[in-house]
């Protein structure tokens, strides 16, 4: 994928393992995401990778009913999920009926093709897992 | 440093709405010559032209080949890229150009034709790539989506409802319907947009924007050359900018905008407050960005801007008439271009040039664009010469 470095590629070898990988800062323990070479909160550079729990609750969501192109299947859900971490990352949340997602709802980690093409980490309601 | 040196002197907007007959650059060039004449200057006079780059047919050198292809030879040419919030932030660079002697007299000008010169999935991927590459582009993000996840959370934290976002078409095509310019100019009801077609959840298609091609430009000059050209100086009071993410799953907050920042600052250099503000001009890509801009530059209480915006008073005879030319929600939007019409209407309302809409007392007026989603904020306050 264009734009992967060797720093990113440490978060899709964790999702071919089926771990979702985040970072936390070696001095004043911030987690954050998307992957840094520094702390964004403290600039430390003594930052290292850690396997997320994969517990979350949607923080706010769109049900997308014109895909963005063929590859993306209308309607899906877009959200975005904040990790029992503290960090937020963009995601969908799949295996539901659109009209029962609501903010805060309790979602579980699982892997998904997204778009077609690669796995990608995506989410389930916590009920279900 | 005090803007009030720095005066607007010349406008004009290219045909506008669907343009077949010409493509970006010309549209450009037409937009910067129009508005040198509209000065009553001769190009020769021009010493610093600032342009935004196009989305449908990008050059390298942006500013240097629209001079090139104008016949301009400026000292000074600069391309800005800070998406939507492009006009506005171009804007601060001409006046400091002209504060610090960069140049006296310096054009800003825009255009782009993302109607007629790209198709509609092309227009689509080009501005959805706005989002993070690696970590957001790759689960299929429309641009509606972005802004649909900031109303979502809009109404989860303050019980804002989907039809007082739908109030945001229906005020601009009131506005709209009085412009004989607008792309749209169809008075629409609450219910209308709420029975539009389904987009991004919740927001519907007149929720949205629309697409257009259009130029337009302005010429900025010292407040002391101005009072020897034919228009009233138009003065730059205050100005400010707001920064604090860029992709939309980086915000610490969905409900809160960098527009409180930048108004702020704005406010304080003009020495003003939102009360003072006769005219809003707005940056209303989705009908969710209007309201939370109404609440974070101080027009109304934060979360109140639901109620706000159903009051009717962004409409013609409210209290703070908003985007009086139609806004992107019904007028022009061409790409990055779009607030630039905010401005040029404005110019024409100072210049009591607005035909039915024009507003009886106008003193104060903030302007007001972003680009990102919700993420890059600029702030301009103008006023007339005291």
């Amino acid at each position: 994928m264009a734009g992967v470095d060797q720093l990113n590629q440490v978060f899709f070898d964790g999702v071919a393992e089926g771990q979702l990988r985040i970072q936390q800062c070696g001095d004043c323990g911030a987690y954050q995401f998307y992957p840094r070479v520094v702390c964004k909160l403290c600039g430390s550079e003594h930052v290292h990778w850690t396997v997320a729990s994969g517990r979350g609750q949607v923080a706010s969501f769109s049900v997308v009913r014109r895909g963005v192109s063929a590859d993306f299947a209308a309607p899906y859900i877009v959200a975005l999920i904040e990790l029992e971490e503290g960090v937020t990352m963009m995601s969908h949340v799949v295996d539901v009926d659109p009209n029962q997602v609501i903010s805060g709802m309790a979602v579980t980690l699982t892997f998904r093709t997204v778009g077609g093409a690669d796995i990608r980490p995506v989410f389930i309601p916590a009920s279900k897992s | 440093m005090d803007l009030a040196n720095v005066a607007i002197v010349g406008s004009f907007e290219t045909d506008l709405g669907i343009v077949t007959d010409r493509g970006p650059m010309a549209l450009g060039v037409q937009a910067t010559l129009g508005a040198i004449a509209d000065a009553g200057l001769q190009p020769s006079a021009i010493d610093g032209l600032i342009t935004c780059n196009s989305l449908v047919a990008p050059v390298m050198y942006h500013a240097e080949a629209t001079a090139e292809y104008a016949g301009l030879t400026p000292g000074h040419c600069l391309s800005v890229g800070t998406g939507g919030g492009t006009t506005y932030t171009a804007l601060r660079y001409a006046a400091a150009a002209i504060q610090t002697g960069l140049a006296t007299t310096v054009v800003v000008s825009m255009a782009d034709s993302m109607r007629s010169f790209m198709t509609r999935d092309r227009a689509m991927a080009v501005q959805s790539s706005s989002g993070h590459p690696q970590f957001e582009q790759p689960y299929g993000p429309t641009v509606p989506a972005y802004y649909a996840l900031i109303a979502r959370a809009h109404m989860d934290a303050f019980g804002t409802t989907e039809a007082q976002f739908a109030e945001a078409m229906v005020s601009s095509r009131a506005w709209a319907h009085q412009n004989p310019t607008a792309q749209y100019r169809e008075r629409v009801t609450v219910d209308d947009v709420l029975a539009s077609k389904p987009i991004a959840d919740p927001l519907k298609l007149l929720d949205c924007s629309i697409v257009s091609d259009g130029g337009a430009a302005v010429v900025l000059t010292t407040l002391e050359r101005a009072r020897d050209l034919p228009h009233a100086p138009i003065v730059l009071k205050g100005y400010g900018e707001g920064h604090h993410y860029e992709h939309i799953s980086q915000a610490t907050d969905l409900t809160q905008s960098a527009a409180a920042d930048s108004g702020k600052a704005a406010f304080e250099q003009a020495g003003i407050e939102p009360a003072d503000i006769q005219l809003a001009q707005l940056y209303d890509c989705f009908s969710p960005a209007l309201l939370i801009q109404l609440e974070d530059l101080g027009f109304c209480d934060k979360g109140a801007g639901g109620e706000f915006l159903a009051s009717g008073v962004t409409q013609p005879g409210g209290t703070l008439p908003v985007n009086t030319h139609g806004g992107m929600l019904s007028h022009c939007h061409p790409g990055n271009p779009g607030a630039i019409f905010g401005l040029t209407e404005a110019v024409r309302q100072y210049r009591g040039a607005a035909n039915q809409r024009q507003l009886a007392h106008l003193e104060h007026t903030l302007l007001h664009a972003q680009g990102g989603i919700m993420s890059s904020h600029a702030t301009v306050i103008l006023g007339r010469e005291n």
